[in-house]
């Protein structure tokens, strides 16, 4: 009984952090990446792939040196500076790692990788995994429903924008003005979810 | 000799060489969006039939301030002012039939305002907008004035509209008190569905008769082929089987599907809001999975989600995905070569 209620919870998180909860039409974070690289579909995909490996493995990271370093030294205070190392030392082992050993996924994906590292998304996830004590499957949970979630919105967004490079849009709301407003109408359509599942 | 060489040019058929399209109708955008709106008459008067005055004023506001909102912004853009095309009008017109009857004038106004400046003429006027006006109109006065939103008349049936007593829709009955408290209103699953047939329960202006709707979707569908089966079919259909597998309280096949079909938003959104040209794919095939989805997400906001009524959410979400539904039948381009090839 034990064990099927925690996969129910993990997927519990998941669905939510993926879409009900969803980082951009939700919470509103991460916006930078998200008009960043959402001009193009092809931008788009890269980053959401990127994303989202590199969202799983550094909350793992995170997790791990959160339950076995910090909390037994009683440094929870420290978590934001320390979070911030361990994300951004990975994404730079990553980047050199794949620059070395595999150089075509390096010139496809490399450029994405640093403009991870200041993402507030990647942040916030060991943050609220840290801040809500999950497990270790908790937090699997919650970095890759969110880096779904990111992907989708990022796939979402680049699909409309190219169909928006067609349209009559006035002067003064060209680029990313309207692409505010486009993100504020999706929001609108994302509270469908909202009282869908309560954590 | 120069006589003989003009004749014969002369007996050869005449070829005019020009770009297409080449098959002309006499149908325009405006005969379009002036006969959808026509088609809509019909659950325009039974709503004004079922909720007095009000209704008429009601319509009478959302439709003003769309069509004003249309031409102000136009003019303030210096585009040719095109409020005879109709799209406003029907704009304004499914923003009344999609509010309570019990709501303050200036809410559909404000809700009339947002579709029309906010969702189409910031993206660049008719055939840009990537959302269906009406709906994130209706979806933005939802939000912002809850309350007002969700107090529902019983109909009254007489002119003035006065005497009205507030209840909950069908659907937020469900919802809230669950089905012995529908029957004790309706007593009979019979009468019930009658009741929703005919449209005599509270709801949103337009969206309670049934048989109205029919009749405009009918007609659209059959007498002007204005719009396809793939879309409306679809989605309702989906949100009756999963509502069947789903709904009921003593486990799978319990759902009562009939209910859910005809109550809600569903038939009004399915035929006349879910069929936007510009808001929806145009292949067919896309168009059933537009269906599909739309149904699924409605059956799935009714049945778990925070709001009693999901049409408008489900369509606003699919909205979104449209664009992403056309590319897979986008042509590819020849005469490309792989960046891979360059190196």
């Amino acid at each position: 009984m034990e064990g099927s209620g925690l996969w129910e919870h993990v997927l519990t998180i998941f669905i939510a952090s993926a879409l009900i909860n969803n980082f951009v039409f939700a919470r509103y974070l991460g916006l930078c990446i998200f008009f960043g690289v959402t001009k193009r579909m092809e931008t788009a995909v890269g980053m959401s792939i990127t994303f989202t490996a590199v969202m799983v493995i550094s909350s793992v990271l995170s997790w791990v040196v959160y339950k076995y370093i910090m909390v037994p030294y009683h440094l929870e205070y420290l978590k934001i500076v320390i979070f911030i190392g361990i994300v951004a030392a990975f994404v730079q082992a990553a980047d050199t790692i794949m620059k070395k050993k595999t150089p075509a996924l390096y010139y496809k994906l490399g450029i994405y990788l640093a403009l991870i590292v200041t993402n507030c998304i990647i942040i916030a996830v060991p943050l609220i995994n840290a801040g809500e004590e999950y497990g270790l499957f908790e937090s699997i949970a919650l970095a890759f429903g969110s880096g779904v979630g990111f992907s989708l919105a990022l796939i979402i967004m680049a699909s409309i924008r190219e169909k928006l490079d067609l349209a009559d849009v006035p002067k003064s709301f060209q680029g990313l003005p309207i692409a505010f407003v486009l993100t504020g109408l999706i929001a609108l359509a994302f509270l469908g979810f909202s009282g869908m599942i309560t954590l | 000799m120069e006589g003989a060489v003009k004749e014969q040019q002369q007996a050869q058929p005449q070829l005019i060489v020009s770009v297409g399209p080449h098959m002309r109708s006499s149908e325009s955008t405006a005969t379009i969006m002036w006969t959808v709106s026509g088609a809509l008459m019909p659950a325009a008067l039974m709503g004004v039939y079922y909720f007095g005055f009000r209704a008429v004023a009601i319509i009478l506001v959302s439709i003003v301030t769309a069509i004003l909102s249309e031409a102000l912004t136009q003019m303030a853009l210096r585009k040719p002012v095109t409020v005879s095309d109709g799209s406003a009008f029907l704009t304004g017109l499914l923003i009344a039939l999609n509010v309570p009857s019990s709501v303050p004038l200036y809410i559909p106004a404000v809700g009339s305002f947002v579709a029309i400046v906010i969702t189409k003429q910031l993206f660049g006027g008719l055939g840009f907008n990537i959302f269906n006006p009406a709906l994130i109109g209706r979806a933005f006065i939802l939000i912002s004035f809850p309350k007002q939103m969700t107090t529902y008349y019983k109909p009254v049936m007489n002119v003035t509209g006065m005497d009205a007593v507030t209840t909950a829709t069908p659907l937020g009955l469900l919802k809230e008190d669950g089905l012995a408290a529908l029957l004790e209103v309706f007593h009979t699953k019979a009468e019930l569905y009658q009741h929703l047939f005919v449209g005599n329960r509270a709801g949103s202006l337009g969206e309670t008769s049934i048989a109205a709707l029919l009749l405009g979707a009918f007609f659209l569908l059959f007498i002007k082929r204005y719009i396809t089966w793939h879309i409306p079919i679809s989605f309702i259909a989906t949100v009756g089987l999963l509502t069947w597998l789903f709904g009921g309280t003593e486990g799978l096949l319990s759902g009562d599907a009939i209910f859910h079909m005809l109550s809600g938003g569903l038939i009004l959104g399915a035929f006349f809001m879910a069929t936007d040209y510009v808001t929806g794919p145009s292949v067919r095939s896309a168009q059933v999975i537009f269906g599909i989805c739309a149904g699924a997400l409605t059956a799935l906001i009714r049945l778990k989600g925070g709001y009693p009524e999901g049409v408008m959410f489900a369509i606003l979400l699919m909205n979104c995905f449209a664009p992403l539904l056309d590319r897979r039948v986008r042509s590819r381009v020849f005469g490309k070569i792989a960046v891979k090839e360059l190196k």
